[in-house]
């Protein structure tokens, strides 16, 4: 191991990486990485990053940039949804932001958080056979990463449905909708258009080097064009890897619930869905750098 | 502060041309280097050469203007009454004659010595700023900020010259304890955390908060660290933790240059004082009082349809005016976030970033920078490596220090603990004494005066790592 850090801890047990040259300096606790996905415990060459975790990192973003480009099978997510004993029975709807492709959604999210014409008017015209609205609608939104839609959505519905399907009253769910080069704030135009009394949009967040699968929520109450954030709610992080579909569920549909209670979301709507959970506050912040023997 | 009033529209004549400025607001958007925020916003320049005569044109424009024609209405906005109204007129008074352009040749000159900067301080506006950044070239920017001296304190001293602070910011997408201490451990071996360890919080609610905010104070404690901590969630939640007794360190706020940005981050200049104030309750600094931690970053207005018409920078110098109010320990430009709909590719982030250091610094605050990128910007890790090299040489209070530049929970890559001691080793800047001070106690670093770090595990670690990992 030349320079390794020299104590070495219990028997220490030879690393599974191959041998260093001497330059580089491992360090013994990138054993860390067993609990986090974060880049810890890299060694170094000198001070600096050695080389074969720098041509990881380079590769990890190569493939992060390309997975911006990758564009949303709207279609083919919605047969896959409409498949489910959950799926509204109305047809899907597929919608469009006013940013035409790619490069101008980049460059114009003024575009990107409206419904171009043809979206428009197809939900003008749904809501003129449905004038009395709908309690929720769900927007499913391609966002910065349409992988974490085609890879989430799905088990987070099941998940979410599993709850909100159990309530009494029921709710009314207007038609799924899906959402191409669409922001946040696109669901907003939706609600409106829809007169639903609020809007969960689940949408691809930018992707990470490590996770470019990421799934948001965005849950506002009585959405309407020109809301700001303020008005709005997120959950974020949901992937297999990150904050799982249950409790994702669990947390929008405690947001649902008091929003639909109070009327509101947003900075005035806080979430305490974890107020009621037992936690033994001596040890809630338990952790290896401070725990006793 | 008559707009439409004819005496404050600007003419500028090119040979038979002549080239027109509605008023302040568009004189300073078209003379502001180029960037995609400033395009979506509609305000930016149409041409090289309309964008050259703007800044001909504002050079010419006295400092004194910019206390009469107000870019946002007095009446509608808190921030434009708190630079009004805290304008200290004597301070101002030894660059009252200025023109812009004066003001950039007296700022470069050897008039503006460290102490006379200080001094003029409370009559710079925010403004005035952004104006005259806006026709200094990035080495303008630099040399000035260099001389701007801000020092502040809680359990440490920062920004002391030949300094640099790092904020270990070992987040994590689930808030997982192990994994945040992993993330905390790393980066302490790596001589990072001086300026704060602060957490973004993946689940944003009180509780979680006030988990994260003792889990941090359990380890500064333990290791007796002398550094402070904070969970970057919003200012109304922080003050709910601070009621309910958690051990808070610093008050963070994202912050922006309009009323109505704030407005749409859901909080208010008397939010901040509520804030401020019960943090200084707590009495938990040990060097100094400044218990204040904001961010911000150029098109927070633009994205919250809260720009009034004013190109990007001008809205983040604003922000400074707010974040000097409450003398915070720490002001961060996250520069290169937002994305490439405001800042492009890599030169717009690297002049933004530089920009930003500048009017911060320019205006009292102790301004550290996200140097970052996201993975849809036109930007990759050499732009990082450029821009934190030139902010070293500036003199910038503090940057971000993280795992392998990889943040695993806001998707975005910033610079590392690595390039902390690269800026360290090749431009000579050091941790805040008492942090060095601790990291040579702690056997973290070998050579405190060669930033080398030990080759073995500091002792006080050993068991910690062994309890988890001694086993595997």
């Amino acid at each position: 191991m030349g320079t390794d850090d020299a104590k070495n801890l219990m028997d220490s047990t030879p690393s599974s990486e191959p041998p260093s040259s001497e330059a580089v300096t491992e360090n013994i606790w990138h054993k860390l990485n067993a609990f986090t996905d974060a880049r810890v415990g890299l060694g170094r060459s000198g001070i600096s990053v050695p080389t074969k975790h720098l041509l990881a990192f380079q590769l990890a973003h190569a493939q992060a940039i390309d997975a911006v480009h990758t564009h949303l099978d709207s279609k083919g997510l919605a047969t896959q949804l409409m498949a489910q004993d959950w799926a509204p029975q109305s047809a899907p709807l597929f919608l469009h932001s006013r940013a035409a492709d790619r490069a101008i959604y980049l460059q114009r999210p003024d575009y990107g958080r409206r419904l171009d014409d043809e979206s428009a008017r197809l939900l003008d015209e749904h809501q003129a056979s449905y004038p009395q609205g709908y309690d929720l609608v769900i927007a499913v939104v391609d966002g910065l990463s349409s992988l974490a839609i085609e890879q989430n959505t799905q088990p987070f519905l099941n998940a979410l449905f599993s709850i909100l399907g159990n309530q009494s009253p029921s709710w009314t769910i207007a038609p799924l909708c899906l959402v191409e080069q669409g922001r946040v704030a696109i669901g907003d135009d939706i609600c409106e258009r829809l007169n639903a009394k609020c809007v969960l949009v689940l949408i691809g967040e930018r992707p990470g080097l490590s996770s470019p699968d990421s799934l948001g929520l965005y849950l506002t109450w009585g959405g309407k064009v020109g809301y700001t954030d303020a008005y709005r709610n997120c959950i974020s992080n949901i992937r297999p890897a990150g904050l799982n579909y249950q409790e994702a569920a669990r947390k929008a549909f405690y947001l649902l619930k008091e929003a639909k209670q109070l009327k509101l979301s947003g900075v005035k709507l806080k979430d305490r869905s974890d107020d009621d959970l037992v936690i033994d506050t001596g040890h809630s912040t338990r952790n290896f750098l401070t725990a006793s023997d | 502060m008559n707009h439409s009033d004819s005496k404050f529209s600007f003419r500028y004549t090119l040979g038979e041309r002549t080239f027109g400025f509605v008023d302040l607001a568009d004189l300073m958007a078209k003379a502001t280097p180029a960037r995609s925020g400033d395009r979506l916003a509609g305000v930016a320049a149409q041409s090289a050469e309309e964008r050259a005569v703007a800044q001909m044109t504002l050079a010419d424009v006295p400092l004194k203007l910019f206390l009469e024609e107000l870019l946002v209405p007095y009446e509608v906005d808190e921030i434009t009454r708190l630079i009004i109204d805290d304008h200290d007129k004597q301070a101002f008074f030894p660059i009252s004659h200025l023109t812009v352009g004066g003001f950039r040749d007296w700022l470069l000159s050897d008039l503006a010595t460290s102490e006379m900067l200080t001094q003029i301080r409370p009559g710079v506006t925010p403004e005035m700023a952004a104006a005259v950044s806006k026709i200094m070239r990035n080495q303008d920017l630099i040399i000035v900020a260099k001389k701007c001296h801000v020092k502040t304190a809680f359990r440490n001293t920062i920004g002391l010259p030949g300094h640099l602070s790092t904020r270990l910011q070992p987040n994590h997408p689930t808030d997982d304890l192990t994994g945040i201490a992993a993330s905390m451990l790393d980066g302490l071996l790596y001589a990072n955390g001086d300026a704060v360890i602060g957490i973004n919080p993946a689940t944003d609610n009180v509780q979680q908060a006030t988990r994260l905010i003792k889990m941090m104070d359990d380890v500064i404690q333990h290791y007796e660290i002398p550094t402070q901590s904070c969970v970057l969630t919003h200012v109304t939640n922080t003050l709910e933790c601070i009621e309910q007794g958690a051990p808070v360190d610093l008050v963070f706020q994202s912050i922006g240059g309009t009323q109505a940005t704030n407005d749409s981050f859901g909080f208010n200049l008397a939010n901040l004082a509520e804030a401020q104030a019960a943090a200084l309750s707590l009495k938990r600094g040990t060097v100094g009082n400044n218990v204040m931690y904001f961010e911000t970053g150029q098109g927070s207005a633009l994205s919250a349809n809260a720009n009034h018409g004013l190109d990007q920078q001008t809205c983040e110098a604003r922000a400074y005016a707010v974040a000097r109010k409450f003398s915070p320990l720490l002001v961060n430009t996250v520069v290169g976030f937002i994305g490439p709909e405001y800042l492009y590719d890599g030169k717009e982030i690297t002049r933004a970033g530089l920009e930003d250091h500048f009017c911060g610094k320019l205006l009292g605050l102790p301004m550290g920078c996200d140097v970052c990128y996201t993975n849809h910007a036109q930007a990759d890790q050499n732009d990082m490596d450029n821009l934190l090299t030139l902010l070293g040489v500036a003199g910038c209070t503090f940057v971000m220090g993280i795992p392998g530049s990889d943040d695993i929970m806001l998707n975005y890559q910033t610079t590392s603990f690595h390039d902390a001691l690269y800026a360290r080793r090749a431009l000579g800047l050091k941790p805040a004494p008492e942090f060095d001070a601790w990291l040579a106690k702690m056997g973290i670093f070998k050579n405190n005066e060669q930033f080398v770090l030990n080759q073995q595990l500091p002792d006080a670690f050993y068991k910690p790592l062994n309890r988890l990992i001694g086993g595997q």
